[in-house]
Parts: structure tokens; sequence; C-alpha cells
């Protein structure tokens, strides 16, 4: 009753003029923000953090609170409309959202993802205000050995994402993982994998750069081909009855939208994890326990439901660590975390004693967010749609020229344009021989974060791989992982049993 | 395709070993008090790149994959032109970005792609090639604060800057 009564006290103060405007603008801005090939939510939370200081402290949480729900919605508008995906959060939804857009179904992938945000973000922030304390404290409990082993989960879903061909599979996870790691080698310092000399890789490479050489100029390049060049008008349309339809077809997915939301916040919670994983796992679990796995990467909504949800419901996550431990779960609440101490609000358990306004005033705000996210969304949808319907020729330089800008945006640096334009060209042409290419994607998403934690958890055992065992979390998780690997074999070794002898 | 699914695999075959040499640049083993090498990861991550690569090549051997008992072409004579035409035009593009500038780069870019491959009217391709770099310096250089490259046009948007700011 306590929460109650301190939500509705939250309430009043979300719903101030001021604040009711605050969290209108910053929807609708973090909506285009996050449409913007090259630029997420980080980004606009990040470039607008400074205007923040003309309105009082609870109100510039606030309006960085809805730019962070409108980017986490908008992600999925450039990953359904391009088959570019607008930030790593938003990878999973290109998987399905472009092949149902490519069928002439980007109203329903876009409905689809609308409301699947609204379910996970609706979910994640019920569970923020309910079990806030305790989560975190679960969370806190997990070292190095718990991270590794949930990215190794991560990429054990993999193996399933890749279609049947196992060595192509694994070929593209190892070689996102790669390309993980160019840079510098984080406890060394050390220059690594430097090729040729090129100072341009003392950066690493940004995900960004391969997720739009693939799925911008490789996808391109591939529609291309299949269309021979021929102008070709994408089918789409919107009225009441097809947005009824899939909201009907959405009622189906309820097991979907309860694991991403679920799955996704408790990911979001954990410190450096954040939405991204979230997502691709949700994508990876619903493709498991789907009864037509196969029908993947081919347009299912499901595949458009699991990531959404997973991204909006960790995304709200992220800010339980952020809020009472003063540890951030993203690299975007690690900015508003910033911005808390600029506001002289210090993060933590005594925040909630301290300042009941401003945290009860920010967790309503995210209801309101939410529901004005998706409003928001919905109303823009017609003019998503009519983007689809120009001819061909016309949509595709735009498309390559968003590709090349996109690619420079998030470093500045034009060799991660070439860079970007090597990975659409072998892309495209690997793609042809059936490489899956996603696990690449995620996998260079995923590296970075998997890497550190392998070494510290070795360094903990002195080498030993027996930490992932011993250890209660890391180890159930590394069991489930083991059983994702090796799901492939038994299916086939399952399917060999069944398969009647011809004597039989 | 058969073809091509063999010098893919081993094309990514050699990449791979040239990926274990650069990553053992760096210690790949045990280093007292400090773990693993920090070549280590990059090193297995090459060498489980390779083995599947041999694997690649085994079932090519064997004709399990689709790919390796294709006997079609991997890109008919229409293909190649498209994909060299395209590839070209946005290699072009991109080269032009050093010298005039992306907004210069970006409007050359749309009239070859508009009005040359998709044969639209010069009315619409002048409409789009001047409202993308607008739009684009509007939203990225103005509201965002992303600074596009502008090569020897650079002095040219010094009063536009002044202007706005």
């Amino acid at each position: 009753m306590e929460i109650l009564s301190l939500l509705l006290n939250g309430f009043a103060v979300a719903f101030e003029p001021l604040n009711l405007f605050l969290i209108v603008l910053g929807c609708t801005v973090g909506l285009f923000i996050g449409a913007m090939p090259g630029l997420g939510s980080v980004n606009g939370v990040a470039i607008l953090l400074p205007m923040t200081f003309l309105v009082p402290p609870t109100g510039a949480i606030i309006f960085l609170g809805a730019i962070y729900y409108g980017a986490m919605y908008g992600g999925a508008i450039s990953s359904i409309m391009l088959g570019i995906p607008g930030a790593s959060t938003a990878v999973a939804t290109t998987f399905d959202g472009r092949p149902m857009a490519l069928k002439g179904d980007a109203d329903k992938a876009l409905v689809a993802a609308a409301t699947a945000s609204f379910v996970g973000g609706s979910v994640g922030v019920i569970l923020f205000t309910l079990f806030a304390p305790p989560l975190a404290e679960v969370a806190l409990t997990f070292g190095a050995p718990e991270i590794f082993a949930l990215m190794l989960m991560a990429f054990a879903t993999f193996v399933g994402l890749g279609g049947d061909d196992i060595p192509k599979t694994l070929f593209s996870i190892c070689i996102g993982l790669v390309f993980g790691a160019v840079g510098l080698d984080i406890i060394s310092g050390e220059p690594r994998l430097i090729f040729g000399d090129i100072p341009g890789f003392f950066h690493g490479i940004n995900f960004l750069v391969l997720a739009i050489g693939i799925y911008g100029i490789a996808e391109m390049l591939w529609t291309i081909e299949v269309s021979q060049g021929d102008v070709m008008i994408s089918q789409a349309t919107l009225n009441i009855k097809r947005i009824k339809a899939t909201l009907r077809e959405l009622l189906g997915t309820w097991k979907t939208m309860l694991m991403g939301s679920f799955l996704g916040y408790f990911v979001g919670i954990l410190p450096a994890a954040g939405a991204t994983p979230g997502s691709l796992m949700a994508y990876g679990v619903a493709k498991t326990i789907a009864k037509d796995p196969s029908s993947f990467g081919k347009g299912n909504i499901n595949g458009v439901v699991a990531p959404e949800t997973a991204n909006n419901a960790a995304s709200t996550g992220a800010m339980l660590p952020m809020l009472t431990l003063g540890i951030p779960g993203s690299p975007t609440t690690a900015i508003l975390l910033g911005g808390m101490v600029i506001w002289g609000l210090e993060p933590g358990p005594l925040v909630f004693t301290n300042h009941p306004d401003f945290v009860w005033g920010f967790i309503a705000s995210l209801y309101v967010a939410n529901l004005f996210s998706l409003l928001i969304n919905v109303a823009f949808i017609p003019s998503f749609i009519w983007v689809l319907r120009l001819p061909f020729t016309i949509l595709a330089p735009i498309i390559f020229v968003l590709c090349i800008v996109g690619g420079f945006v998030p470093t500045l640096d034009m060799h991660d344009v070439w860079l970007m334009l090597i990975f659409g060209v072998v892309g495209y042409l690997m793609r042809k021989l059936d490489y899956p290419m996603a696990p690449a994607v995620l996998a260079i998403v995923l590296g970075p974060l998997a890497e550190p934690a392998l070494r510290q958890s070795l360094l903990m055992s002195g080498g030993s791989f027996s930490i992932f065992f011993t250890r209660p979390f890391a180890g159930v998780i590394i069991v489930i992982a083991l059983i994702l690997i090796l799901l492939p074999l038994l299916k086939i070794i399952y399917d060999k049993k069944k398969k009647p002898t011809p004597a039989g | 395709m058969r073809m091509a699914e063999l010098v893919m695999g081993l094309v990514m075959g050699v990449f791979s070993l040239y990926l274990m040499w650069k990553s053992a640049e760096l210690p790949i083993g045990w280093i007292a008090g400090e773990g693993p090498g920090g070549g280590a990861w990059p090193f297995w991550l090459a060498v489980g790149m390779l083995m599947s690569c041999i694997a690649i090549v085994i079932r090519w051997a064997k004709r399990i994959t689709p790919e390796s008992r294709s006997e079609a072409p991997f890109m008919d004579s229409r293909t190649i032109e498209m994909f060299a035409l395209n590839t070209g035009a946005l290699v072009g593009m991109v080269g032009l970005f050093h010298i005039i500038g992306a907004y210069g780069a970006i409007p050359a870019f749309l009239i070859f792609y508009l009005r040359f491959m998709g044969r639209h009217s010069w009315r619409l391709t002048g409409i789009f090639a001047v409202a993308t770099p607008v739009f684009m310096f509007l939203f990225f250089e103005i509201a965002l604060q992303k600074t596009l490259p502008k090569g020897f046009t650079e002095p040219l948007f010094l009063p536009i800057f002044d202007f706005f700011y």
C-alpha cells in the first residue's frame, strides 16, 4: 500500500504541466533520434543533457527518461523500414522485421514492434516499482564468471540463430568476436590486431560499422540483385482493419512477450549488460522454443516481438541499479547517472528517502512516457509506410546515403566508412553462399563484454575453467548454454532415430 | 556456385591463419599474475574460424550443402553489371567525401543514381539532390552538432555556422 501511495504522489509530479510537456517532447525527439541509423538513446541523452539545465532536476531526468524510452521505440523503425539497425539494441529486430517489410507487412511489423515495446516497457516498469531493491541485490552478486556464463548463453543461442549450417554459424560467431577484439588490449593496453598499422584500427571496430555494412549495404546489394535493377515498389498499407488483425495476431504471442519482458528486465539489471544482450537472448530463446524455428529470419512476428519486449524491459531494468545503487546498467543510464550527480541528486539507497518526490515522480513518468511513446509511434506509422511506397530507385540511393552517414557519425572517422563498405561487399558475397551474418554482428557487440569477463574469471581461479561450474548461478547458466550448443546435435541424433528404416 | 563455395572456404581459411599469426604478436599463453595474454582470446577464436573453414571444405567435398551441389553461376552478367555499378557509385561517393566533402558528394551520388541509373526526371532528381544534403546539414550539424566531412569546401560553411551560432 505504501508503494501505491508513493506512486500516486509520483503521478501527481509527472502530470504537472511542465513535466507532461517534457515527457511528450522527450518521447517525440527520442523516437526520431532512435529511428536515425547510427544514433541511439545514448546519443540522444548525451546530446540533450546540457539542455536540461534549463528545467528543474525532476523535470530534467523525466525528459531524459522520455528520450530514452522514445529512442528504444524508434530503434525498431529503421530496423524494419530500412533494414539498418539504428542502435545495437535493435539489431535483433532487423532479423524478422526487415523480411516482414519486404513481404509488404511493414505496418504489421511496426505495430507489433510498438505494441511489444509497450508491453515490455510496462512489465519492466511494474517490476521496477515492485521489486527494485531485492532484484538489485541479486544482480549485485553477479561477478565476472556469471557475466561470462551469460554471454556464453547468448552465443549458444546464435547456433540456433544461423540456420542449419553449423560450421558457417560458428565461423560467423568467431569472426565477429575477433573483430570485437581489434584495438587496444584492455589489460595490457597494447595495440592488438592493427591490420597494416592503419591508425583507424586503434579505436577498435564499432559494431555499427559491421551492422550497417551487413544490414545496410549488403542488404541493398542483395535486394538490387533480386530486383535486377527494375523499379520495385514495396507494397505496404495501413488501415484500421489491418491494425485490428495485427493486434489479434499479437494476442497469440503473449508467451513470447512475457518471456522477452522478464528476460530483458533481468538482463537489463546486470551491470554492463543492458538492452542489447537482453534482446538478442530473447530472440534466441523465442526461436528455440518456437514450434516452427525455420520461419525465424523470414518474417516471423515473434522474431519482432521478442527483442522489442526485451529491449524495452531491459532499458527500464538498467535504471534500477542506477537509481538504487548508483551503478549504471547501460551506457545511457551511465549518462543519466552523471546528470543526477550534476543536479545534486546522489544516487543510491538514500535517494528514496531523501528525494521521494524526485524518485517516485521519475518512476511514474516512466509509465506515462511508455504510453506516450506508443501513441506517438503509432501516429507516425503512416509516414513511415509512405517511405516504403517510394520507388526502389529512389529509396536505394537514400538508404545508401543514410548508411554512409550513419557509419561516419558514431566515430566521425572516414576509416570506418571504408571499412563499412568492405564489410558490406564481403557480407553480400558471403550471404550469397548462405553464411549467416547475424551471429557476426551479435558477436561484435557482445565480444568486448565477454572477453574481460573470461579473463577476470580465469585470473580469479588461477587459470581453471572449473570456476564456471562451481559457482551456483554461473554453473546453472553454463549448463543451459551447453545444452543449447548441443541442441542441434541432439536434434540430428533424434531425427536419425525417428526416421524409419527402409525395411521397417 | 560450387566453385565459389570452395574459394570462399579457402580464402577465409587463409584469413584465419593470418589472424592467428597477427594475434600471436601479443602473448597467447598464461602470464603469471596477469592471466591469459592479450593475444589469447583472438588467437583461439581464429583457431575456431580455421576449424570451421576446414569443416566447410570437407562438407563441400562431400557435397553436403546446397551450395556445394549447385552448378548455377555465382553471378550472371546482369548481376555483375548491377553489382559493379552500385559498388562503383558507392566507392566514388565515399572517395569524394575526402575531396569535396559530404555536401558535394551526396548530391553527385544522388544525381548519378536517380537520373542516370533510375532514369527519373531532372525535376525529381534536383529536389532530392538539394533537399537531402540540406536536411543532413540541419539535422546532423545544427541539431546534433555532428560534423560531416567537408573537404576543400570547408570555408564555404563558415558564414552558415556564423549565422546559426
